[in-house]
């Protein structure tokens, strides 16, 4: 009788459509509804509100573990309908820790049994979805029963159940395995494909237990026309020919002729990842295999290009010459419009050897490589990063690379990183020191900019340094007469940042016995000698030519004097007489404020002040200060580096007498590693028969700098770095605006922006110089008056 | 435990969900968030993008159909096109039940979508690949349904009529 008020499901859909506000108070008030009927004891009651009770749980995500018993109820009924909802709430909503479960486990068996086959086919969807260890040893002679039934339609769905039996309850295996392989003979296309899909799941699992039938698979291998079944055999081969390399072979011929002859795509691609996964060796196969990924690369469909990318990327670390053939596509790729289709590029160039590619191909083809990595990597504030020690290595590792020509991207990135990534410093640090550390880099003007960025790197960030006495030696260095002056000063302020931090960590170790907060523990030799290291090696640049250079230089050699006197006296961070330590405390603070991302439009907040003038024109300042308003050209770099190396030069001489003397002393701090580069590579450092005060140090005198790569940089390209992403990604600051791309893409663009970046410097001086004038005009009127 | 589809989600344009089958174990709470973010990643992309995601370790295939979106999540090591396939197989099947459907249809027959799903998929695989089967055997349990409402009402209204 209450059936008849009562809401049905269409009802409930309906009102819920219509009421536009309260979603939650409907939802709410049909659940109490819902949780009267539901205790009726007329069953239609009771299967019409679990119906409405499962959409709910469905649809929007309400808990109806409360209803399980009513389920069991339900499903109790003999009719269909009833049976059939009360079947689709068991399924949706039991699980493992379901109290109720065991109830259900006679009702299965009756269902199982039924002479109705849709009944049966209810049973078995509901055990292939929830089946439990308990139901599925239960219930396994059951199945078994019906694997062997007359109607296909059961038979094909006891087969699919068999897999969740053999899961949960392993000796069922024994028992089913017979009639599997008896219906592996049928010629029903639908049976046909449940077992072998079933077979498919056994063989990931156990390949050495279906290989005896490997001749039936090869039977339906060779003579099935549905493309399901193939591509389930596909996979099935692809398992056994792991284990037994001979079916390979045998396997090949069949394979090539599928993908010669069938239009469909999925069969085409299953073929193919068949072939470069597991048949790698059969050159033939793999011949076919890579002109098929070349087709699916040109089309226009991302889908296909996503996945010949994909192929391409397994069968690539065997099979470089693939990736050579098809480069021109995988490079259209890295600029596709389709993130993925970037992405799954990006992840091909890194998953191989970079190295070897570039050693094969072109310059112009490992720059294009480089620009569009970078390009990519950087979009978004480094939006598809997730583990940035990888990244810095790799940009690391991008700079060994011969012929990289991208060296201001790369230097932008670094410090961008640094600046943005707290977590990526220590590597940045590390990468840093590698590079500084390298000879061979000095030779290299392309990559000058990295250099600049490296040191001021290691100087911003020196506290995560492991051997900042390390750092001073490579960044004092004598052929770092190379760099041209603006980056030797940024080399010598990073000395400075580094001097800070020792003398402020060894002040403090003074101070407290306990060991300092840095890692690096300094005792009275040990930051003597680093003084000393600093002060020969900054000393010659006092009297450099360029004037930054020379009151840098002259900075740090006063800094030294005043410090060394409070070292000798052994003093600390408290003692308030002593002036180096309260400098160097200062030094420490100012040095200590972290440098943020600064937005592109910071300028425009800035307020202009009255009486500035921005918006002047100066055209005759453009004539006297043009020239030197014009960004450095690099052809100008050498003339003014040759005058200071050869001036330099003989103070060279002096130095490395003293250093060679310096370095009997045995300095506690240096490691080990250094020493042995020293070592190692001892010919690149100056000697005095080798000095030559006309050469330039060309960089065809020293081998390329990829040698020392391995050595210092650890695991830079992991090609496991496709694997999930478990590690939580580090925090990356970003502007809320402002914050845009550098990635220059053209030519035209680069000049464009020297150009506006130009014309707004030389406003701003233009309307400083202007406000000045007027300043003085009005002060001659004042007098006249 | 390998199963080839994990779950299947359809998804309004505006982020409705209007069907949601799981072949693995996942909690309620698991439920909601897993749609919340997938439903986040897939409304916003672009439609002339590929049809594969890679989520959480796992790949989800999806396509729109008029202003449903169809997902499917599978393994790392499965066949993306065939999934697709299935797919349209799905909606193929739709389309002959309910005489060109429309998201209407599955709004108020949510039902009935999920028993052609089931006939469609079994355990997470691929049962039944012809569309004739599929529409033979819906039509068999309707009818079963349909006789035995008949037979339910009938009682019902020789009980009222007794009780007048």
């Amino acid at each position: 009788m209450d059936n008849m008020f009562q809401r049905s499901l269409e009802d409930l859909i309906k009102g819920f459509r219509l009421q536009l506000l309260g979603e939650s108070s409907f939802i709410s008030r049909a659940l109490e509804e819902i949780r009267r009927e539901i205790k009726a004891t007329d069953l239609s009651t009771k299967s019409t509100a679990l119906h409405k009770l499962s959409y709910l749980a469905a649809i929007h995500g309400v808990d109806m573990s409360w209803a399980a018993f009513h389920a069991v109820e339900v499903v109790s009924s003999s009719r269909f309908h009833h049976k059939r909802i009360g079947y689709q709430a068991i399924t949706q909503s039991f699980h493992d820790q379901t109290s109720v479960l065991l109830l259900i486990t006679n009702q299965l068996r009756k269902d199982l049994n039924s002479v109705n086959e849709y009944e049966v086919s209810l049973g078995l969807e509901c055990l292939s979805r929830i089946g439990t260890h308990d139901l599925a040893r239960d219930l396994s002679p059951e199945v078994f029963t019906l694997l062997g039934s007359s109607k296909s339609f059961v038979r094909k769905k006891a087969t699919g159940v068999v897999l969740r039996v053999f899961d949960k309850y392993p000796d069922a295996v024994k028992v089913c395995f017979k009639r599997l392989v008896e219906n592996l003979e049928t010629s029903d296309p639908q049976i046909l494909s449940a077992v072998v899909g079933v077979f498919c799941e056994l063989a990931s699992k156990d390949p050495s237990s279906c290989l005896p039938l490997a001749p039936e698979f090869f039977k339906i291998l060779i003579e099935s026309r549905n493309n399901w079944v193939l591509i389930k055999v596909l996979k099935i081969f692809a398992k056994l020919a792991s284990v037994e390399p001979r079916l390979g072979k045998k396997v090949a011929e069949p394979i090539c002729e599928h993908m010669k002859r069938t239009v469909a795509k999925s069969l085409v691609f299953e073929c193919v990842r068949t072939v470069v996964s597991s048949l790698s060796d059969h050159e033939a196969a793999v011949k076919l295999a890579v002109a098929k990924i070349g087709e699916f690369l040109v089309e226009d469909d991302p889908n296909l290009k996503y996945l010949g990318l994909h192929a391409l990327s397994i069968a690539a670390p065997k099979h470089l010459w693939a990736v050579l053939e098809n480069k021109e596509a995988v490079v259209k790729a890295l600029s596709d419009e389709d993130p993925n289709v970037k992405l799954e590029a990006l992840h091909l160039l890194m998953a191989m050897d970079s190295y070897e590619l570039c050693a094969k191909s072109d310059p112009l083809f490992c720059n294009e490589i480089i620009i569009s990595v970078l390009s990519v990597c950087s979009r978004n504030a480094y939006e598809i990063i997730v583990d940035f020690n990888w990244y810095v290595s790799l940009l690391g590792e991008m700079t060994r690379i011969p012929n990289c020509q991208r060296g201001e991207e790369i230097e932008h990135q670094l410090i961008d990183i640094g600046m943005r990534v707290g977590d990526a410093r220590p590597q940045l640090v590390r990468v840093s020191w590698a590079l500084l550390i390298d000879p061979a880099m000095l030779g290299n003007l392309f990559l000058h900019p990295i250099l600049s960025a490296a040191s001021w790197v290691s100087g911003e960030y020196v506290e995560f340094a492991k051997n900042p006495y390390e750092l001073v030696e490579a960044l004092v260095q004598p052929r770092t007469d190379l760099l041209p002056p603006y980056i030797r000063a940024i080399y010598i302020h990073s000395v400075f940042k580094v001097l800070v931090f020792c003398l402020g960590s060894y002040f403090s170790a003074q101070e407290s016995s306990s060991g300092s907060s840095s890692t690096v523990a300094f005792t009275y030799e040990s930051i003597l000698n680093l003084v000393n290291v600093i002060e020969i090696g900054v000393w010659p640049l006092s009297g450099a030519y360029d004037v930054e250079v020379q009151e840098r230089a002259k900075n740090v050699l006063g800094f030294i004097g005043m410090a060394k006197q409070d070292i000798a006296k052994k003093v600390n961070l408290q003692d308030n007489e002593a002036e180096a330590c309260r400098v160097t405390a200062f030094m420490e603070d100012v040095f200590s404020e972290e440098l943020g991302p600064i937005s592109a439009n910071a300028q425009e907040k800035v307020f202009v002040p009255d009486g500035l003038e921005l918006e002047e024109n100066l055209g005759d300042l453009e004539e006297i200060c043009g020239k030197f308003l014009k960004p450095v050209e690099s052809d100008s770099v050498p003339c003014a580096d040759k005058i200071s190396f050869s001036v330099s030069n003989l103070r060279i001489r002096d130095q490395q007498e003293a250093s060679s003397s310096s370095t009997s002393l045995p300095p506690k701090a240096s490691s080990s590693l250094l020493a042995e580069h020293r070592k190692r590579h001892g010919m690149y450092y100056l000697t005095s028969e080798k000095n030559d005060p006309d050469s330039n140090g060309t960089p065809n005198d020293y081998p390329p700098a990829n040698d020392l790569a391995s050595e210092i940089l650890l695991d830079p390209l992991d090609p496991k770095r496709k694997a999930k992403h478990r590690k939580s990604r580090p925090v990356v600051v970003k502007l809320d605006e402002g914050d845009e791309s550098r990635i220059i893409t053209s030519q035209a663009k680069t000049k464009q922006e020297s150009v506006t970046d130009d014309e707004s410097l030389s406003r701003a001086i233009q309307s400083a110089l202007l406000v000045n004038k007027k300043g003085k005009e009005r002060e001659a009127k004042g007098i006249q008056i | 435990m390998y199963f080839q589809i994990h779950f299947v989600l359809l998804v309004s344009r505006q982020g409705k969900v209007r069907l949601t089958k799981w072949y693995s174990p996942y909690t309620q709470k698991e439920r909601s968030k897993v749609i919340r973010e997938l439903s986040g990643v897939i409304l916003n992309r672009g439609p002339k993008l590929c049809n594969f995601i890679e989520w959480r370790g796992y790949k989800v295939v999806y396509k729109r159909y008029a202003s449903l979106y169809f997902c499917m999540c599978i393994d790392e090591a499965d066949n993306e096109l065939e999934v697709l396939e299935i797919i349209h197989h799905y909606v193929e099947i739709l389309d002959r039940y309910f005489g060109s459907v429309c998201e209407l249809d599955l709004i108020f027959n949510f039902h009935k979508a999920y028993y052609i799903l089931d006939e469609l998929l079994i355990a997470g695989e691929l049962q039944e690949s012809s569309k004739k089967t599929v529409a033979r055997i819906i039509s068999a349990q309707d009818q079963l349904v349909e006789a035995a409402k008949e037979e339910a009402s009938s009682i019902s209204n020789i009980i009222a009529q007794a009780t007048k």
